[in-house]
């Protein structure tokens, strides 16, 4: 303990901002608190002394609801909107200036390879069990800060605007704020139990926040549905963490990173460790299988969209992967699991989003097959680049989101306006809406193309950077060398590479597709409504120019030796005291210098960018398109991904539905009523009875019947002795 | 404080006191009874609940002084008292706390203050003697948790059960006579087996050699050592005992009927307090008792698959409940299994968390009943499918019920969390695969509750009858701030609730333990 805290003390980062790391959760916290209690305030009613005596029907109750309305229907603005914008947007602002301190200092503090690790007090300490509440910040979860921080504020200001008129006002913010500060708990926890505080409570925050309007059923089941496919993946979390405490008797993630190899490079046990960890950040990160839960997350309003279910919340999978690299540098089994399955949930979503009409359920499973690039990243050991991907992503991705925002706040007044009851969200009721949103639309077409990876835009190279690392991983390193269900890791990669370029293409053509029938085209929205299609407001606007800047020049944050735009791989050298190990030991001997395939790499990724989007401009008649009503229903493959693969309808009839009647019928009714309860306890009660009764007959009073009983005994009696 | 309490002498009367307090309330409430001719109900008697309130208090504050005299580091039995009883038996009066006791007591005494708030209004007839038997039952279990003789002991059992028969019989809902003697037999018929092994033990107790009579000395009875068989014929009775008490699968269907028959405060008092009976009769006597015999290992596996059946099988069933009350009685079955498999795995970690979970157990499950009565004693209805939307007449409550949903739910940071991760983490390193499928128990207990919690507070207001719902009022909101401020401090600092707990549960460990290695050593000397 005491030679923990001198090491504390010594640390390059010790006499800096980066003493303050607890404010950096503890300052939204306090914004949630503020705001949870204005929330409750406003809203609370007090009770009659006597429940029971009282009568029910004082009208308080009632007349509250006559004038809150409907939830969806806005009336006026909450009476404590304007402390609430206040509160609740500052409060991730000062953590965001926090959190540049901190990383100034970091930068001014040079290289250093252990982490700054703040340690509060004790949580769970007993036996050979130390869990501390503490707060360890390197290179890695800096980085996580910064996104975290600065995205959440520009979507916090952008939700002032979006959510102006909603009852719930300061709920929102009480929620969004407690989100912040969970995921914030998520990227400093020292250790798993610490860092699993963040997990499960960024899970609670997007329970809450997909049942925002929790008065619509369909909005009260996707929340209900997040939380439990997430708490299946947690399963793993739980079960990886029993496994390292087994073996390595700790829990700080320094020591298991330290303490790793003692696990045997390959073994089953590191191997299944990492699995079930992976299983959590497949449930996190929404990834084959358990990907069902984040298109149906699209419920909530769409800054939570933004900020959760693709910036932040959804990445921490890739995070804890990235935390956890040199346990799976351990494992290139668990590693090229991790690769295959993000690979193939990246294709599979991304044929999905070819076919949505939901302006939000496009980018939801844009979002999910853009994570399962960044697991093809971290899977192939390239830690660097899945990280560089998810800072590119949040950035464009949240800006699709905050845009597509834009659109359906737009679409939401007009239609409110004429007292329309058509499908705001509905791509099919749009099309030509940059005369309407010139800003809007020119900035979601800048996140278009960088998500399709048109270079220079920022996710051209991220996304190179992971495609690079896939092919180059195929040639050399740990993984290529090892096998994976019976096959070479390295053709196995090579696969991955091919897959990977497939994704792109169809990427380009469904963004493409989005743009076109969003912004393009003739406007299918009415006659009445048009009139009042206009960009949102600036507070509106404003946060979205500045994410469209950082998706534009993201890029610059880690370019490639092939490019040498300005500083070549600024994260690179960032994370390396973090993951650079880990990042050697799997690519094994790098070759020097640049080759003149990784400029064939990437004109080919360039080439299949383009492509896709002029096959989009070319295959798609934006002007040929009908309104949602009057739809016409699709066939054959067009169904079937319309349909998302049904694998809903799959997962209901095959678990759910099973499991829920099995309980009701088998268990419930059958063993616990009918077999314990019906046949052994009151079984027994009645044979009590029973036998009772048979006992009463001999009491008849009678007594000579008596008398003949005594006689018989006796005489059995005296036969048993005589017989002996 | 410590020294403060030196000075009262605090450590030699507090456990007898304890016991006394509630019986002089009862006493003096039985006593106004009979001077006064009226019909016993609220509107007659009112002060009734006073009294019972302030003796409830004082008993509380009384308790409190516990949690500083009592020294993790020191002696294994600490506040002890030993008073002749019947002599011609040997029993003894004999009385002492130890890390496991001092808890129960503690969280007996906090959580029957807040079970007299919540019956404050809700029973209304004969209300003297509602709060008398409630006195009577504190008694009972206090005793159960303090005693050290094994007869009185056995006697606090017995006590404890005839007033929660009468509270459930006339206090109770519909099925409420039914439900009060399935209670009764039910767990009778478990406690009389464990009297003939007491008896036993008392007959086999006497050391003539140096000149011991037999005797129901707790500690003396640890020290003997019983046939492999005889052992396991002892560890059944009173495993079947403990087992319907706690309750585990299959003994279970008692439950559901006491719980959703019961008053809201026998709810509370059965879940949160009577329930850890039983796991505390395991940690206490069934287990220490007869080591060799519960750590066979065919008996062990039998226990654990029991427990971990009862975990998935309580939440499945939980799951499709239509009355909310009947879902948080299944949840109970699954929490307790928590509570036996940390208990049978015999780790340092798995034995705290099983003392946590039943600590958290009594905190979110007494809360949750308490929430589900003020919710009856307005609509007069348990249903889920006769609520929906309500979130938005009664903002206060459902914030509340969300709350102490995500504690039973064991979100890290909450009470829940604690006890069941370390239960989890101390049985996965002797028992893995026992480990993997209760773990997956995290999966069905969001579902049920928070479906539950769905059904009521969330969903369309489509029912007019909803719309008039009333909040809390500032009665309930104190019981609830309790159990709130209760819920995130074991959270997020429960270090020293597991200080104090901890060389005990070190010693049970260590004692099972050690007790099977010597008999295998003597089995094989034997041999």
């Amino acid at each position: 303990m005491l030679q923990e805290l001198a090491a504390v003390d010594t640390h390059p980062l010790a006499e800096t901002a980066a003493r303050f790391v607890g404010l950096l959760p503890l300052l939204p916290l306090a914004g949630f608190l503020v705001n949870g209690a204005l929330s409750l305030a406003s809203s609370y009613k007090r009770g009659p002394a006597d429940p029971s005596a009282a009568g029910a029907h004082d009208g308080t109750a009632a007349e509250q609801v006559a004038a809150h309305g409907s939830d969806h229907d806005a009336v006026a603005r909450h009476p404590y909107a304007a402390i609430t914008s206040v509160v609740g947007t500052l409060m991730p602002a000062l953590s965001f200036a926090l959190a540049i301190a901190i990383f100034l200092a970091m930068v001014s503090a040079g290289d250093f390879s252990t982490p700054y690790v703040r340690s509060y007090f004790d949580w769970m300490v007993t036996g050979d069990l130390q869990i501390r509440w503490a707060f360890q910040l390197d290179q890695l979860s800096m980085v996580m800060v910064l996104v975290i921080t600065g995205v959440g504020t520009l979507i916090h200001i952008f939700s002032i605007g979006y959510m102006r008129d909603d009852p719930g006002y300061p709920r929102f913010f009480a929620y969004l704020n407690l989100f912040v500060a969970f995921m914030l708990v998520l990227v400093l926890g020292a250790s798993y139990p610490v860092m699993f505080v963040g997990w499960e409570g960024v899970g609670l925050c997007s329970y809450l926040l997909i049942g925002y309007w929790y008065n619509v059923k369909s909005n009260a089941d996707a929340g209900l549905k997040a939380f439990i496919v997430n708490r299946i993946g947690d399963v793993g979390f739980l079960m990886a963490m029993f496994m390292i405490f087994a073996n390595l008797h700790t829990l700080d993630i320094t020591a298991v990173n330290a303490a790793a190899p003692s696990l045997g490079f390959n073994s089953a046990l590191v191997t299944t460790i990492c699995l079930f960890l992976f299983m959590g950040c497949v449930g996190k990160s929404a990834q084959l299988p358990l990907y069902v839960w984040l298109p149906d997350a699209m419920a909530g309003p769409t800054p939570v969209s933004a900020l959760i279910h693709a910036a932040t919340m959804v990445t921490a999978g890739v995070y804890l992967i990235a935390r956890s690299s040199a346990l799976f540098v351990m494992s290139p089994a668990a590693c090229i699991t991790v690769a295959v399955v993000g690979t193939l949930t990246a294709l599979f979503a991304a044929t999905i989003g070819l076919k949505q009409w939901d302006i939000k359920k496009v980018l939801a499973y844009s979002t999910i097959s853009q994570l399962g690039y960044m697991f093809m990243g971290v899977g192939v050991g390239a830690y660097a680049a899945g990280m560089f991907h998810l800072i590119t992503h949040a950035f464009f991705k949240a800006l699709l989101f905050l845009g597509s925002g834009s659109v359906i706040f737009a679409m939401h007044r007009a239609y409110h306006h004429t007292g329309n009851h058509d499908d705001a969200q509905d791509m099919r009721n749009m099309g030509g809406l940059r005369k309407y949103m010139p800003w809007t639309f020119a900035l979601m077409w800048i996140a278009t193309l960088a998500i399709a990876g048109v270079p220079p835009f920022s996710g051209f190279f991220s996304k190179d950077g992971i495609l690079g690392a896939v092919f180059e991983r195929a040639q050399h390193g740990t993984l290529a060398e090892a096998t994976w269900l019976g096959m070479p890791g390295s053709a196995v990669l090579y696969a991955l590479y091919g897959l990977g370029l497939l994704t792109a293409l169809l990427t380009a053509i469904y963004m493409t597709r989005l743009m076109l029938y969003t912004f393009h085209g003739p406007n299918r929205t009415g006659e009445a409504e048009r009139a009042q299609l206009r960009e949102a407001p600036w507070s509106m606007t404003g946060p979205l120019v500045v994410l469209g800047v950082l998706s534009a020049v993201g890029g610059w944050l880690d370019l490639p030796a092939t490019l040498p735009l300005g500083p070549v791989g600024l994260l690179d050298k960032w994370l390396e005291p973090v993951v650079g190990a880990a990042t050697a030991t799997a690519a094994g001997v790098v070759g020097e210098g640049v080759t003149s395939t990784e400029y064939v790499l990437i004109a080919v990724a360039v080439a299949i960018a383009v492509l896709g989007i002029v096959i989009a401009l070319v295959r798609l008649r934006p002007a040929a398109l009908l309104p949602k009503r009057d739809a016409l229903p699709e066939h054959g493959i067009e169904k079937l991904l319309e349909n998302k693969y049904y694998i809903d309808e799959l997962y209901d009839d095959a678990i759910v539905t099973p499991l829920v009647s099995g309980s009701r019928n088998i268990l419930w009714k059958g063993i616990d009523r009918g077999i314990i309860d019906s046949f052994f306890v009151n079984g027994s009660a009645a044979l009590s009875r029973g036998v009772g009764w048979v006992g009463s007959q001999f009491q008849s009073g009678e007594t000579g019947a008596y008398a003949w009983a005594i006689a018989i005994g006796a005489l059995a009696v005296l036969g048993a002795f005589t017989f002996r | 404080m410590r020294d403060f309490l030196t000075q009262l002498s605090y450590d030699a009367w507090v456990l007898p006191a304890l016991l006394l307090i509630p019986l002089a309330g009862a006493l003096l409430l039985l006593v106004t009874g009979s001077l006064s001719s009226d019909d016993g109900t609220l509107e007659a008697a009112p002060s009734a609940r006073v009294i019972a309130l302030v003796t409830f208090v004082l008993e509380f504050v009384v308790s409190m002084g516990l949690w500083w005299s009592y020294d993790p580091a020191g002696a294994r039995w600490q506040a002890t008292f030993d008073h002749w009883w019947i002599i011609p038996w040997n029993a003894r009066l004999s009385m002492g706390i130890d890390g496991i006791s001092l808890m129960m007591v503690l969280l007996t005494t906090v959580i029957m203050p807040l079970a007299v708030l919540g019956s404050w209004t809700s029973i209304r007839t004969k209300v003297r003697s509602y709060y008398a038997l409630m006195l009577v039952l504190t008694t009972g279990m206090l005793g159960v948790f303090v005693a050290r003789d094994m007869l009185f002991f056995y006697l606090m059992w017995e006590i404890m059960l005839i007033p929660m028969y009468f509270i459930i019989g006339i206090w109770g809902g519909e099925r409420r006579v039914y439900a009060s003697i399935k209670f009764f037999i039910y767990t009778t018929a478990g406690s009389l087996l464990m009297l003939v092994g007491i008896i036993y033990l008392w007959t086999v107790s006497p050391v003539p050699a140096m000149g011991l009579p037999a005797s129901f000395d707790y500690d003396r009875l640890l020290s003997i050592a019983h046939t492999h068989r005889a052992a396991l014929w002892l560890f059944g009775a009173f495993f079947l005992a403990f087992a319907v008490k706690t309750p585990m699968f299959p003994f279970h269907t008692w439950l559901p009927d006491a719980h959703v028959e019961a008053p809201t405060a026998g709810s509370v008092i059965l879940a949160s307090l009577m329930l850890k009976m039983g796991t505390y009769g395991f940690l206490r006597f069934a287990i220490p008792l007869f080591p060799t015999a519960a750590m066979t290992p065919w008996v062990r596996t039998t226990v654990l698959s029991l427990a971990v059946i009862g975990i998935i099988y309580g939440a499945l069933v939980a799951m499709v409940q239509p009355d909310f009350k009947k879902l948080v009685a299944y949840s109970s079955v699954s929490h307790l299994g928590f509570v036996v498999l940390g208990i049978f795995a015999l780790t340092q970690q798995s034995v705290q968390g099983a003392m946590m979970v039943m600590i958290n157990h009594g905190i979110s499950t007494g809360a949750l009943f308490l929430l589900i009565g003020m919710l009856y004693e307005r609509r007069h209805t348990r249903l889920i499918a006769s609520y929906g939307g309500i979130a938005r007449v009664v903002p206060l409550f459902s914030a509340l019920l969300v709350i102490v949903s995500f504690s039973s739910i064991g979100l890290p940071a909450t009470n829940g969390f604690v006890g069941e991760f370390l239960v989890l983490l101390g049985s996965f390193k002797t028992h893995p695969f026992f480990t993997l499928f209760a773990t997956t128990a995290v999966i069905y207990a969001a579902a049920y509750l928070l479906w539950g919690i769905q059904g009521i507070v969330f969903n369309p207001l489509d029912k007019k009858e909803n719309e008039h719902i009333t909040d809390l009022n500032a009665r309930e909101l104190t019981i609830m701030g309790v159990l709130v401020v209760a819920i995130f401090w074991i959270g997020i600092y429960p270090q020293p609730i597991l200080r104090r707990m901890e060389s005990s549960s070190a010693y049970f460990v260590h004692s099972v333990e050690q007790g099977q290695a010597d008999t295998r050593t003597a089995s094989r000397e034997v041999r």
